[in-house]
């Protein structure tokens, strides 16, 4: 710098000779720690272009001296979590509900992996706890539409319903007023008749009249009884439990418009011992299950 | 050294050029490569551009700033990949124009979203998100269910991409209006030629109602996203497509 340096009589640290209104400004260096700091960390950068993968070339770029590798370590990490759970993931595939429980440490593995597949894949449509919202059927009750069994549910899952997989469950609920397979006034009976089976207040004429259509249109998949059967996934609709609801409006919508709620089949998305774990979850948890 | 600090610190212009041309050799350094070389985007089968109807879908996906809560970028770590799938890759974004990868997850990350719900289920949460998860905070988006998508001139947006090298053919500007009325139609009479254009897209009324819509827009593009690579085929440990 100059040759002139002025030092400040009262701090003894030299100035920049810079002067504003006889105020002059110091010329403080910076700390001796901070400068080490900005060094090391130049340092740090030209070991780490060195070590790990940096520098672009021509065809391609440094691999650097660890060869580091983001996919391939975590190609390895998820290998090294597969072979942690390899012997429970093994067992749970092919066990049945009376081999998880009386397993103490398949069940802790069923159960954990279940509640937590169940949260990120499930609860979305089947509301939280699987406690259902309307078009999404509840499952922690004894009611099922499908079947209630390990097997039936593990079924469920795997292929899903009216799902894009060929071996999902198919049914079908026409839409009888929409396509005009039943007179509007014939629909309007159909209610009382649904409403008289669910053991709600209807008018007992109309309700007549819709026994008749139901034992016509409706007994294949309902059952006689109206109790419905699992092999069409018809649900029953002399209970207090509704898929979609059980006033005259929303009945009157499901005949009208037909029902055909879709479930995804998750064998694609998920692996074996994940769907047998969400299987416990379902059945055991969650509870209901035959 | 010092004199050149000196210099450098009481000249505003000279300290502009310096700035600028370090800036300059960090950017050309991080995106010059990638220009020229191939392995920055790994091959793959199945990539295509979007049909029509999906890329109006990612248009009100922008639009809407849904980017703004939710990423479309599945990083290559155990827990994530746990959750929602395979590790995006350069190859699934490469006719995003822009990409859409996202910084923030407010909601969850869409990458892989396609068929995991139904159309139902779509229109239900997108409609009203507190129906399908009572403490979400994504808020409703029902106008998109009685807004008409606007897509007299669609042909022109497919040229636009096509002018930022996005392959589209001559024909599929010709037919872009016409193919968003098809993929929402799986009666329509060029339902095969369609698919031949755009593999894998999925025909059919996406909302339920008879109006093409932005939310049959907005579906058919969740229902597309990560759907298109064929991870079954990808071989993630040959040698160009491990980095
Ligand atoms: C897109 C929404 C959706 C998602 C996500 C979903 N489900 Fe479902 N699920 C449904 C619908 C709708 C039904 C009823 C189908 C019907 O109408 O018969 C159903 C039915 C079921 C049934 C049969 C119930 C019965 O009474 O027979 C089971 C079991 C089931 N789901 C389990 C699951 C599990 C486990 C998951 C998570 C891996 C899951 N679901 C995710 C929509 C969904
Ligand atoms: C081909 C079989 C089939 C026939 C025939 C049929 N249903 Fe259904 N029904 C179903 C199925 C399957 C469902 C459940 C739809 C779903 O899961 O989304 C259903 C659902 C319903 C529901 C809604 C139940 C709820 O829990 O919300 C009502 C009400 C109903 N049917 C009434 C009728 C009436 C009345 C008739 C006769 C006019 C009839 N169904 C004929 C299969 C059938
Ligand atoms: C304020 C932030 C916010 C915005 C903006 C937002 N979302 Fe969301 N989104 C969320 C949150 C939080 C969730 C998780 C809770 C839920 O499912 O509603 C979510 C969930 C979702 C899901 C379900 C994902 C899954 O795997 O469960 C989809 C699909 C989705 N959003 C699409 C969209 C679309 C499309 C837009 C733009 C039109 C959008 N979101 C805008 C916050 C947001």
């Amino acid at each position: 710098m100059s040759d002139n340096k002025n030092i400040d009589q009262h701090t003894g640290t030299e100035t920049t000779d810079h002067e504003w209104d006889g105020v002059k400004e110091l010329n403080t260096p910076m700390p001796k720690w901070w400068i080490g700091i900005f060094y090391i960390s130049i340092l740090w950068a030209v070991g780490y272009a060195v070590a790990m993968p940096a520098i672009p070339l021509l065809n391609g770029y440094t691999k650097g001296l660890f060869g580091w590798s983001d996919r391939v370590k975590v190609a390895e990490a998820i290998d090294e979590m597969h072979a942690e759970r390899a012997v429970n993931a093994q067992a749970l595939i092919g066990a049945g509900i009376t081999q998880i429980e009386n397993n103490p440490e398949l069940l802790r593995f069923a159960t954990e992996q279940g509640k937590a597949l169940f949260g990120d894949n499930c609860e979305t449509c089947h509301g939280k706890r699987g406690l259902g919202v309307v078009g999404y059927p509840n499952l922690n009750d004894d009611i099922w539409i499908w079947g209630g069994s390990f097997d039936e549910i593990k079924y469920s899952i795997n292929y899903g319903i009216r799902a894009a997989h060929d071996d999902t469950r198919l049914s079908t609920m026409m839409a009888y007023g929409r396509d005009e397979i039943l007179e509007p006034k014939q629909i309007d009976d159909l209610v009382q008749y649904v409403l008289q089976l669910s053991g709600q207040t209807s008018d007992g004429a109309a309700s007549m009249r819709g026994a008749t259509l139901f034992a016509e249109n409706c007994t294949s998949c309902h059952a006689v009884d109206g109790t419905g059967s699992r092999e069409n996934g018809a649900p029953n609709l002399t209970d207090a439990e509704w898929l979609y609801a059980g006033d005259a409006k929303t009945v009157r919508a499901s005949i009208f418009d037909g029902r055909n709620g879709v479930m995804p089949n998750w064998n694609e998305r998920l692996r074996e011992e994940q769907i047998a774990a969400l299987t416990f979850y379902v059945h055991s948890d969650l509870g209901g299950g035959e | 050294m010092n004199s050149l600090h000196d210099f450098m610190e009481k000249r505003a212009f000279a300290l502009m050029v310096g700035i600028l041309l370090t800036v300059m050799v960090g950017g050309i350094v991080q995106i010059a490569p990638l220009y020229y070389i191939d392995s920055t985007i790994e091959e793959v089968d199945g990539m295509r551009p979007y049909s029509p109807l999906e890329l109006a879908g990612q248009d009100i996906y922008v639009r809407e700033g849904c980017y703004t809560c939710h990423s479309q970028m599945i990083r290559p770590l155990r827990d994530e990949i746990e959750r929602y799938g395979h590790y995006s890759l350069a190859a699934e974004s490469m006719y995003d124009r822009p990409f859409l990868w996202g910084s923030k997850r407010t909601g969850p990350d869409l990458a892989r979203v396609g068929g995991k719900y139904t159309d139902d289920w779509h229109v239900m949460h997108m409609s009203e998100p507190r129906k399908a998860v009572p403490d979400s905070v994504m808020p409703p988006y029902a106008f998109l269910a009685t807004t008409k998508l606007n897509y007299a001139n669609f042909g022109a947006h497919l040229k636009a991409q096509k002018a930022l090298r996005v392959p589209y053919t001559d024909e599929m500007v010709r037919l872009a209006a016409s193919d968003i009325e098809t993929q929402v139609n799986p009666d329509a009479d060029d339902v095969d030629a369609f698919l031949a254009r755009y593999p894998k897209a999925q025909v059919r009324n996406f909302d339920g109602q008879a109006d093409i819509t932005e939310m049959d827009a907005i579906i058919a593009y969740m229902q597309i996203l990560g759907t298109l690579v064929d991870f079954d085929e990808y071989e993630a440990n040959i040698k160009d497509n491990s980095r």
